[in-house]
């Protein structure tokens, strides 16, 4: 599966509890639209952790990074090829 | 405290039953467990279950004036009882007991419905002016004491808690879905609605006049602040004396009772202040009460220990355990008879058991101080965000969010830029009313998500827009830290601490709380204070702090605010299930019950189930889906078994 479709189906499934695709866009921000608060946050960190085998470091915790699926699509590809 | 239940026939004379009376009276046997006391007339009829507090002997109600045509049902206490007592003794008025409660008929008599702005005190009464054939319902000032009505086939039927009406309206309840959108933002629904559709509560400061089949609603005293700036212009070093004063007067009116009177003591600043100024001033033996948890993070032991050494109380101290939530949690909602968004109920619920159990009736905790004299870290966030709404670009101005919510792990693990996307909302519209509590609400409203179709669809007005709706015109003119002050007291401490977490909890075991704090000579002193004197930068409480330094160890003077919470998804989710919470939140029932979405519930069950919940949302989720859930079951689903049916007693808790 690809990145994008995973990360997809995690805050479907953990944050918006439906499989419906449409509910969601690639650039919707998650604190914007209040799907992840600031706790939630680091739920989703130990899973891209966990799943895509990188570490997230405290520096990189920032929207830029994680606060839409293309942003944390493009955050993983860019620490997966410094890896 | 005393339960009171009545009933008034709005079209004139009928009769009333004593049986139903018995009835309503009978669901309030603990919050008086010391006796029970009927009136009745061709008009109306009272009920009366007593805590025998003050006049041990002759204190029976319902209470009478001198030639039976005031009567009265009251619960609460009037602490300046004795100086008014005084006062109506000169006037000529010859009183029949010793008690509080008989000044208010003969403060009536005197002064008609003016008679309420002399009392000071917590109470919700009936009075019944049996000359003019006039009811009044009346309700303390900010909310302290609880008191509901409805109304059916032309009776106003009252209580001092739902599950009184409920056997006499002999219809099952409905869920007021407008409520529970309310409660999943503000905490609370907005008074004067309950959860329960058509059934409604009198609402702090309130009086209702009922004569024949009008009735006339009226605010005798509201919160309010000054104007355009017109604060306090006298020294700080006069104000500290003066808050030093009515402090110490509103503590020590506070011990006016015929049993020992005892204290929660939780290692805050608040119920330190309070337990130091009886061990000065009271003249009382000291006895305090606290909790603690296994969760180090929610654990104060060490603070409360620090003060039993300082004044050397005798201490008595319960251990709240994580699956205490769980095991405690249904009873929990059967009384607070609404459903909740936090587990913090239940703990209080065992401290007053603990208070219970060592013979004590009377203890006085610390509630409004941080909403009176500004502690919450509300107020600091909404004063950062104002500072930072100035100069939004500025990348100094926000580093300042850090210093929010020192205790919370998640908090101080974040970024300043996820602290300032999350705290940034509205900044560019830091005018709104509402300003201080977007961020709060906006977090509470995500549990709305999981609402099912049916209940969407039934939401008539967005809950923000509703309360702009109930909230005075003058607002506009208040500093902005005054507003939060006003929406923290109104919504929040009314309709969630001083009800589910404060009398519900307190009086289900029998225990009055009073609530110093809450005198209003103190609330309407602190209004005219400037928020900079209550909050000096960002140090909290600062103006109780400089009046009450030298009662209070420093550590605790100095320490930064803990609140008061409770586990909320740790206390259901252990290594085996609990049968209620799985049948619950089973597809099935949500199905059934049809509030939410049976699927996302079940989406949410799964991951808590995994152990990946952790943040706010789904914790506050948790709790208000099962809460309401519960409430459903208890009030709803077993109505008839629960309050219809003649050996209820021992239904109502049954495991699922």
């Amino acid at each position: 599966m690809v990145i994008e479709q995973k990360i997809r189906d995690y805050i479907l499934e953990n944050y918006l509890f439906t499989d419906d695709q449409s509910v969601l866009n690639n650039n919707d921000s998650f604190l914007d639209k209040g799907i992840i608060d600031s706790t939630g946050i680091l739920e989703v960190i130990y899973f891209i952790e966990e799943e895509f085998a990188i570490r997230v470091n405290d520096e990189d915790m920032i929207p830029e990074n994680l606060d839409s699926i293309n942003n944390i699509v493009t955050f993983i590809e860019q620490k997966q090829r410094v890896a | 405290m005393c339960g009171i239940a009545g009933i008034f026939n709005l079209t004139g004379k009928k009769p009333i039953t004593r049986t139903d009376l018995v009835k309503m009276t009978d669901q309030l046997s603990h919050r008086g467990p010391d006796g029970k006391g009927y009136y009745c007339d061709s008009y109306v009829g009272f009920g009366h279950a007593r805590l025998s507090i003050i006049d041990l002997d002759t204190g029976k109600q319902p209470i009478h004036n001198e030639d039976k045509s005031v009567w009265v049902v009251f619960n609460g206490e009037i602490f300046n009882y004795i100086e008014l007592r005084k006062m109506l003794k000169k006037k000529g008025h010859i009183f029949y007991t010793s008690t509080d409660t008989e000044v208010l008929v003969h403060l009536y008599e005197e002064y008609g419905t003016k008679f309420v702005k002399y009392l000071n005190g917590q109470f919700a009464f009936a009075l019944w002016d049996r000359k003019n054939i006039k009811l009044l319902l009346v309700r303390d000032r900010v909310g302290i004491v609880p008191l509901f009505y409805t109304i059916k086939n032309n009776q106003l039927i009252f209580a001092s808690e739902i599950k009184a009406i409920l056997p006499i309206i002999n219809k099952t309840p409905i869920l007021n879905t407008q409520a529970l959108d309310q409660i999943l933002t503000f905490w609370s629904p907005l008074s004067p609605d309950t959860i329960f559709k058509d059934i409604y509560e009198v609402s702090p400061g309130n009086i209702i006049e009922v004569q024949n089949d009008r009735y006339k609603i009226e605010s005798y005293w509201e919160w309010s602040f000054p104007e355009n700036n017109t604060y306090d212009s006298r020294p700080f070093e006069e104000q500290i004396e003066e808050l030093h004063h009515i402090l110490i007067d509103a503590t020590k009116i506070r011990l006016r009772s015929d049993v020992p009177v005892g204290a929660y003591l939780s290692g805050g600043l608040d119920s330190s202040v309070l337990v130091a100024l009886i061990h000065n001033y009271g003249g009382v033996p000291l006895r305090t009460f606290s909790i603690g948890f296994d969760d180090e993070s929610l654990d104060e032991s060490l603070y409360q220990k620090l003060m039993i050494q300082h004044v050397k109380t005798d201490h008595s101290h319960v251990k709240c355990h994580s699956k205490s939530i769980a095991d405690n949690f249904i009873r929990t909602i059967w009384n607070t008879e609404t459903p909740v968004v936090r587990t913090g109920p239940v703990p209080m619920g065992l401290l007053s058991k603990l208070v219970h159990e060592q013979g004590y009736k009377v203890v006085l905790t610390g509630e409004g101080s941080d909403e009176i004299l500004g502690g919450y870290d509300l107020f600091k966030e909404t004063k950062i965000r104002q500072f930072w709404a100035k100069n939004p670009d500025s990348s100094l101005r926000p580093i300042l969010l850090k210093r929010l919510y020192p205790y919370l792990d998640l908090t101080q693990s974040q970024t300043i830029s996820y602290l300032k996307k999350f705290f940034g909302d509205a900044l560019d519209n830091s005018e709104l009313l509402y300003f201080s509590h977007i961020p709060r609400w906006k977090t509470t409203a995500r549990c709305k998500e999981f609402f099912s179709e049916d209940v969407n669809n039934n939401l008539s007005i967005d809950s923000i827009d509703r309360m702009l709706q109930v909230i005075p015109d003058s607002m506009k003119n208040w500093h902005y830290f005054n507003r939060a002050q006003y929406l923290e007291a109104k919504s929040l401490m009314a309709g969630y601490l001083l009800s589910s977490q404060g009398d519900r909890m307190l009086m289900s075991n029998s225990i009055e709380g009073r609530f110093p704090f809450l005198d209003h000579r103190l609330i309407e002193f602190s209004s005219k204070i400037h928020p900079n004197n209550k909050m000096k930068v960002l140090n909290e409480k600062y103006l109780l702090k400089q009046a009450m330094k030298k009662y209070v160890p420093n550590s605790i003077i100095d320490r930064s605010k803990q609140p008061y919470r409770a586990p909320d998804i740790s206390g259901f989710f252990f290594d085996k299930n609990i049968d209620y919470v799985e049948h619950l939140l089973s597809e099935q029932t949500i199905r059934k019950y049809n509030y939410f979405d049976p699927k996302k519930v079940n989406m949410l069950y799964k991951k808590i189930r995994n152990g990946r919940a952790i943040g706010y949302k789904d914790n506050m989720s948790l709790v208000s889906i099962l809460s309401t859930q519960i409430w459903h079951y208890l009030f709803v689903e077993n109505y008839t078994e629960n309050f219809l049916s003649q050996n209820k007693q021992e239904n109502i808790l049954s495991v699922i």
